[in-house]
């Protein structure tokens, strides 16, 4: 896994004095290790409570990587993505118990639905920069919520969506939770295979130009309006993607998934983990799933919440960048 | 008609105490550069700070609401001096993330301390409504409308004709040649903020009788702050009262002609279609953002 934040020039290899074992090795181990521990982890992790921590840590990493997307490498923050979330879980959930889809189909549907909302807020709002385009992106979250607890024909209104069917993969169900994990897993590594696909490439170069000067990048020729739209379009399908793994594990969905709360842990996810880093939101969201759950016992969950407000205005004022990069440039500094 | 000048009537009163807000926050947001998430935090606070105040001290309604105000405009400056001060130098986003955390962490602590049951404030104004001509009104909307429009003459008066409203004004237009002609901008700020968060404490403590106290009821009250700063434009007083006025209107009229279950998504779609077709607000003689 690439640690380092794109856009800093890579550093020649350090030189290592009296350590025989060189960084690569020790990073191509640590990834191996962690290769193997993810893949598995349902057969030695026994207990299904720590498993479904495990795949809701999954599906926030997707959040997470969908929102890094656009905080982290187009600099946009968007405080309206849960509403791709929902979007996504409603789509799904509709798809299969209205129009009797299958999750097969139902998921690539949401995804696609999730997309050209996106696309919809990318054209509308990326005229627009900082606290305005926050706005219309809370205000889209906020109107999209209103209808799903409205629209009672197509949402059933507050009472929301039971019995959303489980994916089912030939004579397979997936309702059990080490079928799902593996899901949740494909899924995670799709998400963060395209988002290293797509920062190592002309177009994730064009949104670090575009976050550090947009003028500059301009003057040298990147189109601002497309590649933002496009950064906003493949985030909210990620999120879609999120929202319809989300419908199919819980198998309920209400009008709480476009709840403000899921994008602030999103932010919170990102920003700790280290925006415009790979690892980041990834490392972001199992922090912020493990440790909130591991505190349950000790504390309320107003209490969490409370330390959450606390724990960001901490995090942005002493640890600006987030997890990763800190410990990436504390390695560095001992390397050198 | 009646029906029409009811709800005229009523919209006025809503937009008062949304002018209140936005006012507060175009302030914050035209002089300091911050986007306060928290906003509407501290419409809360002084909701419950009313609430506190007239069953734990037992204190007469009007100075409750007094000591709203005065709590509200206290933890407002202490917020200044302790996180955005240092923050200065940093950018719009590092604070508007700050203030976003400052949102959750004053909206749980409030949820913590007073649980999720939304409390009733008690008021001394009889409930028979007034009745003139076609049109019904409680005498404690009365008051709310009476109280925000004098917080709203006030706020006037203090930028326009105090040195520190001309300093505030000076530190508005030009940062930098106003730290040269001696206004120290730090003060300023915190001014600034403390007197933005008192306004949206009064908010609070006008609506709070009115409506109910409950922890989250901030979150509606900060996005209409925001649609009232969009409606008139960042920095404009005059904008700002008659955007409040302008919203309040247009959502008693969407809850009266529409359906009340969209109330809410007035200020959303005020927000969304004024950003994007006159980005500098409506009263805006020329275009101020890009």
């Amino acid at each position: 896994m690439s640690c380092g934040a794109p856009g800093t020039p890579s550093r020649p290899p350090a030189v290592q004095s009296g350590s025989a074992v060189p960084a690569p090795t020790i990073r191509a181990v640590l990834a191996a290790l962690a290769t193997t521990a993810a893949l598995t982890l349902p057969l030695w992790l026994e207990s299904p409570y720590f498993l479904h921590v495990v795949i809701m840590a999954g599906i926030f990493g997707v959040l997470a990587l969908s929102l890094n997307l656009l905080l982290g490498y187009t600099g946009q923050l968007s405080l309206g993505h849960a509403a791709f979330f929902g979007i996504g879980a409603y789509a799904s959930a509709l798809l299969t118990l209205r129009l009797e889809w299958s999750f097969w189909l139902a998921l690539p549907g949401a995804v696609a639905l999730a997309a050209l909302a996106g696309w919809l807020i990318g054209r509308l709002a990326l005229k627009l920069r900082g606290a305005y385009f926050v706005l219309v992106t809370i205000s889209f979250a906020g109107v999209v919520a209103l209808v799903s607890v409205n629209w009672m024909e197509l949402t059933n209104g507050p009472l929301g969506l039971p019995g959303v069917p489980a994916p089912t993969l030939g004579p397979w169900s997936l309702r059990g939770k080490r079928a799902y994990y593996y899901l949740v897993l494909a899924a995670v590594l799709l998400a963060y295979l395209v988002c290293r696909r797509l920062v190592g490439s002309r177009i994730g170069r064009a949104f670090v130009a575009l976050r550090e000067n947009e003028a500059l990048a301009e003057s040298v020729g990147v189109d601002v309006t497309h590649y933002l739209v496009l950064a906003a379009v493949v985030s909210a399908a990620m999120a879609g993607l999120a929202g319809s793994l989300y419908a199919h594990y819980t198998r309920f969905v209400s009008p709480e998934v476009f709840l403000f709360s899921y994008t602030v842990t999103m932010v919170i996810m990102v920003v700790a983990g280290g925006k415009g880093t790979l690892a980041g939101p990834l490392v972001g969201a199992l922090i912020f799933t493990v440790l909130p759950e591991a505190l349950r016992a000790v504390v309320s969950w107003q209490w969490q919440m409370l330390a959450y407000g606390v724990l960001l205005v901490l995090l942005v004022v002493f640890l600006p960048r987030g997890v990763v990069p800190a410990i990436a440039a504390l390695r560095n500094r001992r390397a050198s | 008609m009646a029906e029409l000048l009811q709800h005229l009537v009523n919209g006025l009163v809503l937009g008062g105490t949304y002018a209140l807000l936005g006012i507060g926050l175009t302030l914050i947001f035209g002089l300091m550069n911050v986007v306060n998430f928290a906003h509407g935090e501290f419409y809360t606070l002084g909701a419950y700070a009313t609430f506190a105040a007239l069953g734990l001290a037992g204190a007469h309604f009007f100075v409750a609401v007094l000591a709203a105000i005065a709590c509200g405009t206290a933890l407002g400056a202490l917020c200044e001096l302790v996180l955005l001060r240092p923050l200065r130098a940093e950018s719009i986003d590092t604070t508007m993330l700050v203030m976003i955390g400052v949102w959750i962490a004053m909206q749980n602590g409030e949820l913590l301390i007073w649980g999720g049951v939304a409390k009733s404030i008690p008021h001394p104004f009889p409930t028979a409504p007034l009745v003139l001509g076609p049109v019904s009104i409680a005498p404690l909307r009365v008051f709310v409308l009476v109280l925000a429009a004098g917080l709203i003459v006030t706020a006037y008066l203090l930028i326009h004709t105090t040195r520190l409203g001309t300093a505030m004004r000076a530190t508005f237009q030009d940062r930098d040649t106003a730290a040269l002609m001696g206004v120290r901008i730090g003060r300023m700020h915190t001014a600034t903020f403390a007197f933005g968060s008192g306004l949206a404490a009064a908010a609070g403590a006008l609506l709070g009788p009115v409506f109910l106290a409950y922890p989250s009821m901030g979150d509606l009250a900060s996005l209409k702050a925001f649609s009232v700063v969009i409606l008139g434009g960042l920095g404009n007083l005059p904008g700002a009262t008659l955007g409040g006025l302008l919203l309040g209107v247009a959502e008693e009229f969407g809850a009266g002609y529409v359906s009340s279950g969209y109330r809410d998504a007035v200020g959303f779609v005020i927000i969304i279609v004024v950003l994007l077709f006159r980005p500098a607000g409506l009263f805006a003689r020329s275009e101020r953002i890009g």
